[in-house]
């Protein structure tokens, strides 16, 4: 047991948490300005699709991620249309984006690599594995002042509580939510980019496998704020290191079987979800779309 | 100084306003009166950006002037102060006043700066508030001065009022007239939307008022008197007063004993009530909004989980303590919820079915094998009379709730526990957003069934309903009863003051 904590633990932790982290703020952006963002999943599927075509093409990871935010943008200017100007049910929208990127990413793949399971492999040299890692922890600490020390921040925070009272003083509450939505969609293109071009070297088919929901459970953990949302990012990012060690470790004779230790991460998502989201409290106006009354 | 001329706003079907003229003179306090759905609330609206008109303009300074959203309005000096606050509760009193106007750069929002110019407008007007408590933690009328507050930050040299007085208690409202009294020697011209004309009365230089979406009054207010105003806004004469002959009280019908209701965290929000109700008489319960009357009467209807309340509770000498809200009904307890949309009515469902909620597994309402089909006939039938007994307007059984006016759903409710027959009537904010012609209705109609023996528990925020309707009145303060008065003995001023924890002298 001793060996299983050591600085390969810490850092494997940093690293695992780094996509959590980026598109839970960019689910607290959305979610801070009223707008449930489920979507965060699909959102991370599309820039971790295009950072992986784009680096591949031009042989460039920074061209990556750029183009990475741009489809994040993209995809989650559909949620944030569909949502604000049409006023749909956000958990739908957000869950009919799901199931599109699930789909699209390998279609296009098949179109352009002729291989629907995976991008081409891209050379070690040309990945970004740390400076993500960077963006991310940094934005932690942007967000938290943007948040609390920016109009910008104090007028997200109103129209996610309070639209009405919003509205009323003067602030655009579809021009504040779209800046949110776009937000979420920029951030969760980066997490989705160091997923494909950062952790490893190409694009698999839903290679995010669930971490989009998870960054969300962080975001309800850590109680729609920044610091605490970093915070319980690495305690799933934690957990999720800790299942990876305990891989081919033996006890009592016997491999523990990989799929135990794979739920782990899931199953703690549950039981933290159910043990503490009633103290949990979210912005009063998410999910409900802004409309003046009559 | 602000001029609506011609304004004309069309919501669907509805005229909401139709060729609306409104003057109000610099330095004036002006009120704008009518009933619920008259149009005043819309016009204001309008005048503030909310909504855009279908025709007429808008004149500033005699300027005509475009305004198309509240920012428009607040660069041309105009505030509003809503009904219902816009506050945002988990934010601090500066941050909520400074929303939407911020000091400092884009990059940088310099609260200190927005504090110091908070203290400075408070002491000019005597608003005093703390910048940095939370909002949730104000009282309602603390939280009225920071909605003033953020009008005067933002320049507003034009006050527009919606119900400002609703919320308050009378001592409240004292101060509350004193502070607009003072913004007008300021120079700041107040537009205050009400329906209380008593305060018209009080306060205003001048007054609108409306009716059905038309102005048909502009009068000084020296020159008018409140029968004139109802009149106008009525269309017809009204009886301001309540006549009721003394009350002949009976036998005891519910008698309350030590009774405790707390939530989930413990808090008791009913703290060791005792009390009794006789046949035919109105107990009266005057207190601020929120210090347990809701948990009350709602304990009492049967609504409240057992395990959060003890005590006794005996009902023509049976203990229903732990009895179910049906059982109850059918011994004879009938309840007129305080908010209709939410225990009252099933707004998306015809008037026909909302008739018989509550009896719905009895007779009329049930036909065929033991009971159980709807017998539309039999429950047609109750509708009909419930909406002819209590004049619900349009009498027509298969619209939906929704598309009732206030007063007319309010109506039916009243009408269907009346229709029980009830020994005990247990009333929450019988009148509430409903107009003076019904309550006039529903006064009459609540002396009546008094009269019949019934008992009636009332609860209302409105102190002069409380006063009038009740033989007896318990001030209730923090879920105790901290007082029994005789209405008719007391002074306004007193209760006033016990209902804010005061002692009586």
């Amino acid at each position: 047991m001793r060996d299983l904590f050591n600085i390969g633990l810490l850092l494997s932790t940093i690293r695992l948490a780094t996509p959590l982290i980026l598109a839970a703020l960019g689910g607290l952006y959305s979610e801070r300005s009223g707008v449930i963002n489920i979507a965060l999943e699909g959102l991370m599927l599309a820039g971790a699709f295009t950072a992986a075509s784009v680096t591949h093409y031009l042989q460039n990871p920074w061209a990556g991620l750029i183009a990475a935010i741009c489809a994040g943008v993209l995809i989650a200017s559909i949620h944030a249309i569909a949502c604000i100007r049409f006023k749909a049910d956000q958990v739908v929208t957000g869950t009919a984006i799901n199931i599109l990127m699930i789909g699209l990413p390998p279609f296009i793949s098949g179109a352009l690599f002729l291989s629907t399971g995976s991008t081409p492999q891209i050379p070690v040299n040309k990945l970004i594995p740390w400076t993500p890692v960077v963006i991310a922890f940094l934005l932690v600490f942007v967000t938290w002042y943007v948040l609390y020390k920016t109009p910008f921040g104090l007028r997200l925070r109103a129209v996610g509580e309070n639209p009405g009272a919003a509205d009323a003083a003067g602030i655009s509450v579809t021009k504040i939510r779209y800046a949110g939505v776009l937000l979420s969609g920029a951030l969760a293109g980066i997490g989705g980019a160091y997923l494909s071009i950062g952790q490893s070297s190409l694009f698999t088919r839903n290679m995010t496998s669930g971490r989009g929901f998870i960054a969300l459970a962080a975001l309800i953990f850590g109680k729609w704020r920044p610091v605490q949302t970093m915070l319980a990012c690495l305690l799933f990012g934690f957990t999720d290191a800790i299942a990876i060690q305990l891989q081919g470790v033996r006890y009592g004779g016997e491999e523990i079987p990989n799929q135990f230790i794979q739920i782990i991460p899931y199953l703690l998502t549950i039981i933290v979800l159910a043990g503490f989201i009633g103290t949990s409290r979210a912005p009063r106006a998410l999910g409900q779309p802004y409309e003046k009354e009559r | 100084m602000l001029e609506l001329r011609n304004i004309t706003k069309r919501f669907g079907d509805v005229l909401a306003n139709d060729h609306v003229n409104i003057k109000v003179k610099p330095g004036t306090i002006h009120s704008i009166v009518g009933e619920n759905g008259a149009g005043k609330s819309t016009a204001m609206r309008i005048a503030y950006g909310f909504y855009t008109p279908d025709s007429g303009e808008i004149l500033v300074d005699g300027e005509v002037r475009e305004i198309r959203t509240p920012h428009d309005a607040i660069a041309l000096g105009i505030g509003m102060v809503h009904q219902h606050f816009m506050l945002v509760e988990p934010m601090t009193v500066a941050e909520n006043i400074v929303l939407g106007a911020e000091p400092g750069t884009t990059a940088a929002l310099d609260l200190n700066k927005a504090a110091s110019e908070i203290r400075a407008l408070s002491d000019e007007f005597k608003l005093a508030v703390d910048p940095h408590a939370t909002i949730e933690t104000l009282s309602v009328g603390q939280q009225q001065r920071v909605e003033l507050l953020k009008a005067l930050y933002r320049h507003a040299r034009i006050l527009i009022l919606d119900e400002p007085t609703a919320v308050l208690t009378p001592q409240e409202v004292e101060e509350f007239f004193a502070i607009l009294r003072r913004m007008r020697e300021q120079g700041k011209t107040v537009v205050i939307i009400t329906h209380k004309l008593s305060e018209v009365l009080a306060i205003s230089d001048e007054v609108t008022v409306m009716r059905d979406g038309r102005v048909v009054g502009e009068l000084k207010t020296s020159d008018t008197n409140a029968a004139e105003l109802a009149r106008l806004m009525v269309g017809r004469d009204v009886l301001l007063r309540v006549e009721k002959p003394e009350a002949k009280a009976g036998e005891t019908v519910l008698r309350v004993q030590n009774m405790v209701v707390a939530v989930a965290d413990g808090t008791r929000r009913v703290n060791d009530v005792s009390f009794e109700v006789r046949a035919g008489e109105i107990v009266g319960v005057a207190g601020v909004e929120g210090n347990g009357q809701t948990e009350l009467i709602e304990s009492l209807a049967g609504l409240t989980a057992q395990s959060r309340v003890s005590g006794k509770v005996d009902f023509a000498g049976r203990d229903i303590t732990n009895m179910s809200a049906r059982d109850r009904k059918e011994l004879g307890i009938a309840h007129v919820p305080e908010d209709r949309h939410r225990r009252g009515l099933l707004l998306d469902f015809d008037l026909a079915e909302n008739s018989i909620l509550g009896i719905h597994y009895r007779q009329p309402a049930v036909t065929g094998l033991g009971g159980i089909l709807l017998d539309e006939k039999g429950i047609e039938r109750r509708a009909r009379q419930v909406i002819k007994d209590f004049d619900v307007r349009p009498p027509n059984p298969d619209l939906p709730a929704r598309a009732l006016s206030g007063g007319n759903q309010q109506k039916l409710i009243i009408g269907r526990e009346f229709e029980l027959n009830p020994k005990l009537l247990l009333v929450s904010q019988p009148t509430r957003g409903v107009d003076i012609g019904a309550i006039e209705f529903i006064h009459r109609k609540l002396v009546a069934l008094r009269d019949a023996g019934c008992a009636v528990l009332l609860v209302s925020a409105e102190l002069e309903e409380v006063t009038a309707l009740a033989d007896r009145l318990l001030v209730i303060y923090h879920g105790q009863i901290v007082g029994e008065v005789d209405p008719k003995q007391t002074s306004n001023e007193e209760i006033g003051l016990l209902m804010t924890g005061g002692k009586k002298q």
